[in-house]
């Protein structure tokens, strides 16, 4: 396969996980902003929204007041902004256009029909579309894509950098999620433990679309410590790290397979995956939760590197 | 002014005085019997089919939706057997005496040293590739794929347009148009013989393969070379690849190292031993060519001369299509063939000729004046049709630039019937039929009819607010 293939398709999926995961972050912010305002230890809702979006400075610049109307412009339709919902299915649908013979004809028709909606959804008056009826559209569109992949794409190299970009981008994800929330909005220490706490906690579950399967996976109370340990160890956990880890390690032990050669990607997802694997929650709270997630968040940008290196720059001699 | 519908001028291919000709006889209970709801259900279905599978054109210098449709009409054009098999001679004909052109004038210029066609305007023609004098590419053959546009004017009166030796397109319409008719109207296909094209990808494929470079000792890695996704003609390029099972490559994922070029792959360089090139000669290496050009792979030109790899067509080929040179062809058919053009050309007049010019100056309403060099409708004057402004500034340009510029009359394109708002209506069509060139010479029975829509109008280009047509050959 063509380095420039393999590329596309990888970003293709990236671009698809990362609309996904702005789209689960405006639907917590419209869940949180409909409940009241207590404990005041950050601004409001919509300005941790943009924090863990990552893209804070870039809506000050541009819209200054945070607002709900303009962080959802922000967020959905601006395509200056390169992490919008818009821009994200615009660049995914432009990698597929490139590729797309190394598309099935379904997945290439969701993404395609997906880019016409995209596109009607602009013509719009805003007041016709509600957040939820964005949020679900979101979520429609990538579900659709993950669906038609799994049930045509042929089991080949193709497919493997496709889950590559999904994996990666899931890692980075969560792991991100997971350190805004834990870092940058808890105010006080002392509210960590607290009504609020849990309840920003149950949010942050809420954005992965989990607070049901948490609540089967381990029931009774909400704690940080079953959370953290949810999403970041919990293999049953689908948008978990040790999860998105285990679908990068076995993906790029596929491409070895296939392609009898072995690159410094499949020892690096191997050794994130164990660590995960040995790893207890315990651990990973004397180490520091934060101090935990952005080492995590740097190997995951290692193993992208060493992805793009052995596949997708066309330098593998 | 005309009225395309009016004037008895213009040969109808389908009706005869009150008669339906024979190779229309299927279409025309068809035409008729279909309630305008179908049709508009149809239609509807047809331009979803297109946009679903996303073959969409770009105008250049238009801006405005790059995913614009290509109007499809799903009135087909239709040909006889017997009039199909005296086009396919005089189009083989004609392909092959173009290649037979190129290794002359690339080599010892016999057709020049026996004076029948001037040496300024082969030797000084801007498309003359001095890169690649004394090369002889495999097989001798330069053009692989040989475009000729050719309009009607009568039962057996054909004429040649143009010929297109580097990288004619459309093809994909061909082949689409073709696949969704069947699509739609399956009975038809059924109750007519109507000769397949599908086998294009199939024919392209083994003729690029025929040509593989004499250092090419396994079965040769052919790929397609594209400007990239923003070109215009992507979709065609993606399609092709497709259907033929070759990579897709732009200049970035090729390299030359040794005497070979590579292309770069998940599993390291792979050898590439024939390029059909999608871009121009200036493009293609940088080394070579153009300085500038970012689209193309440094080095690829001495891999070419030193056999390592076939470039498709192979550069220098254009000389053969310009519009100047275009004259002198049924001048070569006789020269290297000693045979008779079966196809005619349409008479033209160079304005770089003092007389022409003259004569072309003083009858500017009357001809159809285009750029030697252009392509695609733009820079060209219709005579009939334009103001009187208009044809004062072609006035000018010619005088101010005589070399390039050439005239012909303005031809009576023959009419096909073409669904418009008010019901079926004619308009004018050409059609561009595909030559293959390899190992043998390959044409299958059909080929890309272009309409233009608009009531009387001439100019089928899809910039121009032409649409297209499925082809059919009816089999014997």
């Amino acid at each position: 396969m063509l380095s420039r293939t393999a590329e596309n398709l990888y970003w293709m999926t990236r671009y698809l996980e990362r609309a996904e995961t702005i789209a689960r972050l405006l639907s917590v912010g419209e869940r949180t902003s409909l409940t009241p305002n207590i404990g005041g230890g950050y601004r409001n809702e919509w300005h941790s929204v943009l924090l863990s979006a990552g893209t804070a400075p870039d809506y000050t610049a541009k819209y200054g007041q945070v607002r709900e109307r303009d962080v959802v412009t922000h967020l959905f339709f601006d395509e200056d902004n390169p992490s919008s919902v818009a821009s994200c299915i615009t660049r995914a649908r432009e990698n597929g256009r490139i590729v797309r013979t190394a598309l099935t004809t379904q997945m290439w028709d969701a993404l395609n029909a997906a880019f016409g909606e995209l596109r009607e959804l602009r013509r719009t008056e805003r007041s016709k579309l509600p957040l939820g009826d964005l949020v679900e559209w979101t979520m429609r569109t990538t579900a659709m894509m993950r669906g038609t992949m799994s049930l045509t794409h042929l089991r080949n190299d193709g497919y493997d950098f496709l889950n590559l970009g999904y994996y990666v981008e899931r890692t980075d994800a969560t792991a991100r999620l997971l350190d805004v929330k834990y870092y940058v909005l808890l105010p006080q220490v002392d509210l960590v433990g607290s009504g609020l706490d849990n309840y920003q906690w149950r949010t942050l579950l809420r954005s992965m679309s989990a607070h049901r399967a948490f609540a089967w996976a381990y029931g009774g109370e909400v704690t940080p410590a079953k959370i953290a340990d949810f999403l970041i160890l919990n293999r049953q956990s689908p948008r978990s790290l040790l999860a998105s880890v285990e679908g990068s390690a076995q993906h790029l032990e596929r491409l070895a397979r296939g392609y009898g050669r072995t690159t410094g990607a499949q020892g690096k997802a191997r050794e994130m995956a164990a660590e995960l694997v040995e790893a207890r929650i315990e651990d990973i709270q004397d180490e520091g939760l934060h101090e935990f997630l952005s080492r995590f968040i740097l190997e995951n940008g290692q193993l992208a590197q060493l992805i793009h290196e052995g596949y997708l720059n066309g330098d593998i001699r | 002014m005309d009225e395309g519908s009016a004037q008895p001028r213009y040969f109808n291919e389908m009706f005869e005085g009150d008669g339906v000709r024979a190779p229309y006889a299927a279409l025309d209970g068809w035409s008729r019997e279909m309630p305008p709801e179908l049709r508009g259900m149809k239609q509807s279905e047809a331009e979803a089919l297109f946009r679903r599978i996303g073959i969409t054109f770009a105008v250049y210098g238009e801006g405005g939706d790059p995913d614009r449709l290509i109007p499809f009409d799903m009135f087909p054009r239709v040909f006889a057997a017997d009039e199909w098999l005296r086009l396919e001679r005089g189009i083989k004909q004609r392909a092959r005496a173009l290649n037979a052109f190129l290794v002359d004038v690339y080599k010892r210029g016999e057709i020049v040293r026996a004076g029948r066609i001037p040496a300024k305007l082969v030797y000084c023609n801007e498309a003359f590739e001095a890169a690649v004098v004394g090369f002889r590419p495999p097989r001798g053959v330069y053009s692989h794929v040989v475009g000729i546009d050719l309009v009607r004017t009568g039962p057996d009166e054909f004429f040649v347009l143009e010929d297109n030796c580097r990288t004619p397109s459309g093809v994909s319409y061909m082949l689409e148009n073709r696949e969704i008719m069947m699509r739609m109207f399956p009975q038809l296909f059924r109750e007519n013989r109507i000769a397949p094209v599908e086998n294009y990808p199939t024919l392209l494929r083994r003729t690029l393969a025929s040509v593989a470079p004499i250092k090419c000792d396994a079965e040769p890695t052919v790929v397609i070379l594209t400007p990239g996704h923003f070109n215009s003609a992507y979709y065609e390029h993606s399609f092709l690849a497709d259907m033929m099972g070759v990579e897709l490559v732009e200049g970035t994922d090729l390299f030359v190292e040794g005497d070979f070029v590579w292309m770069r792959t998940t599993q390291g360089p792979k050898k590439v031993d024939v390029i059909y090139r999608r871009l121009d000669d200036a493009f293609i290496d940088p080394l070579c060519f153009r300085p500038d050009s970012m689209l193309g792979v440094p080095g690829l030109m001495n891999v070419y001369r030193s056999g390592g790899v076939t470039i498709c067509s192979a550069p220098g080929a254009g000389v053969a299509d310009d519009k100047a040179i275009y004259t002198f062809v049924p001048e070569m058919i006789r020269f290297y063939l000693g045979e008779e053009p079966i196809l005619r050309n349409v008479p033209t007049w160079q304005c770089a000729k003092a007389d022409d010019r003259q004569y072309v100056l003083e009858h500017l309403p009357e001809l159809v004046v285009k750029e030697v060099h252009g392509s695609g409708g733009y820079g060209m004057l219709v005579g009939p049709k334009a103001d009187k402004a208009t044809i004062e500034s072609f006035a000018h340009l010619i005088r101010e630039r005589p070399e390039n510029y050439i005239a012909q009359p303005t031809l009576a394109l023959s009419t096909c019937p073409t669904f418009v708002d008010e019901g079926i209506a004619p308009r004018h069509v050409d059609l561009r039929p595909y030559c293959l060139v390899g190992e043998t010479v390959e044409l299958v029975p059909g080929g890309l009819t272009r309409v233009a829509l608009k009531e009387g109008s001439l100019v089928v280009n899809s910039s121009q607010g032409g649409g297209v047509k499925d082809t059919w050959v009816m089999a014997d």
